[in-house]
């Protein structure tokens, strides 16, 4: 059976003691996620005193974001109230000081992608573009809690990916190599590591998928989505933006190749720029201001077991068993796989998924045969033909769009809001998101990230 | 879960089957500049994604192996037409 013995010496010996190289991305020990410095008005900032004084008084936490009536105009109206949307509107008000903006959600705020997701974050991607823009992410990530005021639990505690043939781990050690290029962790690890890491892994040769070796990125882990979307919600909410929930956009109004405005289920609104942050719904917002994408939309479902003992460590993957698990800070197993077999809007979960999960979750870890499953559920996923997202300016003005996140846009939310926000306020486009424009389909300038997105999130 | 009539095999379950996207017309090359080289990109690309009833290509490579057109929504899954690939129904 070969195994790697590359990078042995190399092997992570606890998660505890990650050393980050410094990246050509570093500009310094802390990057601010926002330029602004966060005003959180007294008495709804979280602190350990808070907490206390709340405790002992019994008071009411206050809302997290306000109500507000639809305004006639908006300097910016932001099509969708998921992490993308709110992040865009975040930063755009932070970074920015645009801050007469309005988040439109046609249903609740995090309902989306943004509120069904597995949580993944990592920058192990297969592209150079790829790697640069979603470390930027990881260390947005790593600052959330601290500079927004609010505990988004991210864990680092490594992502795995795991390779059971020779064509695999040979596009490992190439992600591996152009990783380390980019001064970011990664390493390609053999099947006595991985049974180091995760001793509940089957690592024997006599599986039917044996083993051979995995990609080992200790920055990756998961974060809790719904207090990143919220965190978002209510930094956006105090610095003055508008969210409206159960509001649905129904129109873009476009006069000559300009956008003018956008028609909602609670009335018109006259803007000069929309940016649409619809993800799964995005090529029909797209359709009403007449710009085709190379869009289709997949279900992608996941499922939840029962909270058990913390016993799993690093998020683990597999792409030949279509499968990935990582367990919660509350003890529950978080599985997913690939997405549906065929495009559709329904968010039903279907019986054939749960039957080829849980059978190949078993031959990673047979031990978990007696585990119960909980819930399992499926959210909509906006796919490109090169796994990469589309993030800029569109042929008609002020019609922006970020989207095409597919089945990885969670741990993008944070760069991509910062990107976005950028490319909007300053009318340039940032040099991490170049290779990202909805041109390069017609100039036949794909980006190549379908062998690190596919199903590894 | 699907359940797709097959003309060839009758009501069979929807994994015996492979989608293969959209049906849509397909560009007549014309030369080879810029503008018939964009026209095939956006053939190859943009694929119509709207909640409705769309036409289809299927394959049933479980069963007879044929190519079928199948008529489905894309909100609901429901499936009004499947006929044999490029025989209107
Ligand atoms: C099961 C599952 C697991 C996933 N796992 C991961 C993972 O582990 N890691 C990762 O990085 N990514 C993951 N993803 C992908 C990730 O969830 C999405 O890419 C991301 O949430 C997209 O965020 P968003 O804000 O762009 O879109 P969304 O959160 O989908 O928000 C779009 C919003 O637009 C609203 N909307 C739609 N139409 C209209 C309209 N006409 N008017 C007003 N509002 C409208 C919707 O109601 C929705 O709230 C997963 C996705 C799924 C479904
Ligand atoms: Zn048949």
């Amino acid at each position: 059976m070969g195994k790697s013995y590359e990078h042995a010496d190399a092997a992570p010996k606890t998660r505890v003691s990650r050393i980050r190289l410094p990246t050509i991305h570093d500009q310094g020990t802390h990057l601010p996620t926002s330029k602004v410095p966060l005003r959180i008005p007294a008495g709804r900032k979280f602190s350990a005193l808070s907490l206390v004084r709340k405790g002992m008084t019994g008071g009411d936490w206050p809302l997290v974001w306000r109500h507000h009536e639809l305004a006639p105009t908006y300097d910016v109206v932001i099509v969708g109230g998921g992490l993308h949307g709110l992040a865009t509107a975040h930063y755009l008000a932070q970074n920015h000081g645009i801050a007469n903006v309005a988040v439109i959600e046609k249903s609740y705020i995090g309902s989306g992608g943004s509120g069904r997701n597995t949580a993944i974050i990592r920058s192990n991607y297969l592209t150079p573009e790829g790697v640069a823009f979603y470390n930027r992410s990881v260390q947005l990530f790593e600052q959330l809690s601290q500079d927004l005021n609010f505990n988004v639990m991210f864990e680092q505690r490594g992502h795995m990916t795991l390779a059971h043939s020779d064509a695999s781990l040979r596009t490992m050690r190439w992600r591996a190599e152009v990783n380390k290029v980019q001064g970011i962790d990664s390493q390609v690890i053999d099947p006595d590591e991985i049974a180091k890491l995760v001793p509940l892994m089957d690592v024997s040769a006599n599986t039917r998928y044996p083993i051979l070796g995995a990609l080992w990125h200790p920055p990756g882990g998961i974060a809790r989505h719904d207090a990143v979307v919220w965190t978002y919600a209510r930094s956006a909410d105090a610095a003055g933006v508008h969210l409206h929930m159960n509001t649905e956009v129904t129109g873009i109004e476009v006069k000559g190749d300009q956008v003018i405005g956008v028609q909602t289920s609670r009335g018109d609104i006259s803007t000069p720029i929309v940016i649409n942050c619809t993800a799964g719904w995005s090529s029909i917002i797209s359709d009403m201001a007449g710009v085709k994408m190379p869009i289709h939309t997949r279900p992608l479902q996941a499922a939840v077991t029962e909270p058990v003992k913390a016993f799993l460590d690093p998020v683990i993957v597999s792409g030949s068993l279509h499968v990935y698990v990582s367990q919660t800070a509350r003890g529950e197993l978080v599985f997913g796989a690939a997405t549906d077999p065929f495009a559709s809007y329904s968010t039903r979960g279907s019986l054939e998924f749960i039957e080829s999960l849980a059978g190949h979750v078993l031959q990673l870890m047979p031990s978990l045969a007696k585990m119960r499953l909980l819930r399992q559920w499926a959210g909509l996923c906006d796919m490109t033909p090169d796994f990469s997202p589309i993030i800029g300016p569109t042929p008609v003005g002020g019609f922006y769009v970020d989207v095409g996140w597919g089945t990885y846009g969670f741990k993008a939310g944070p760069v991509a809001g910062e990107q976005t926000a950028e490319a909007v306020a300053t009318g340039r486009i940032p040099e991490l998101i170049k290779a990202f424009q909805l041109d390069r389909f017609e100039k036949g300038a794909l980006t190549g990230e379908k062998g690190a997105a596919a199903v590894g999130h | 879960m699907l359940l797709i009539e097959c003309p060839h095999c009758g009501p069979r379950n929807g994994t015996e089957f492979t989608y293969s996207g959209k049906i849509q017309p397909r560009p007549v090359m014309k030369g080879s500049d810029f503008e018939a080289r964009a026209e095939w990109r956006r053939y190859l690309y943009e694929e119509d994604n709207f909640a409705g009833f769309a036409k289809e290509r299927w394959f049933h490579g479980n069963g007879c192996r044929k190519f079928l057109d199948i008529e489905r929504h894309s909100v609901t899954n429901e499936i009004s037409s499947v006929s044999p690939a490029g025989e209107a129904s």
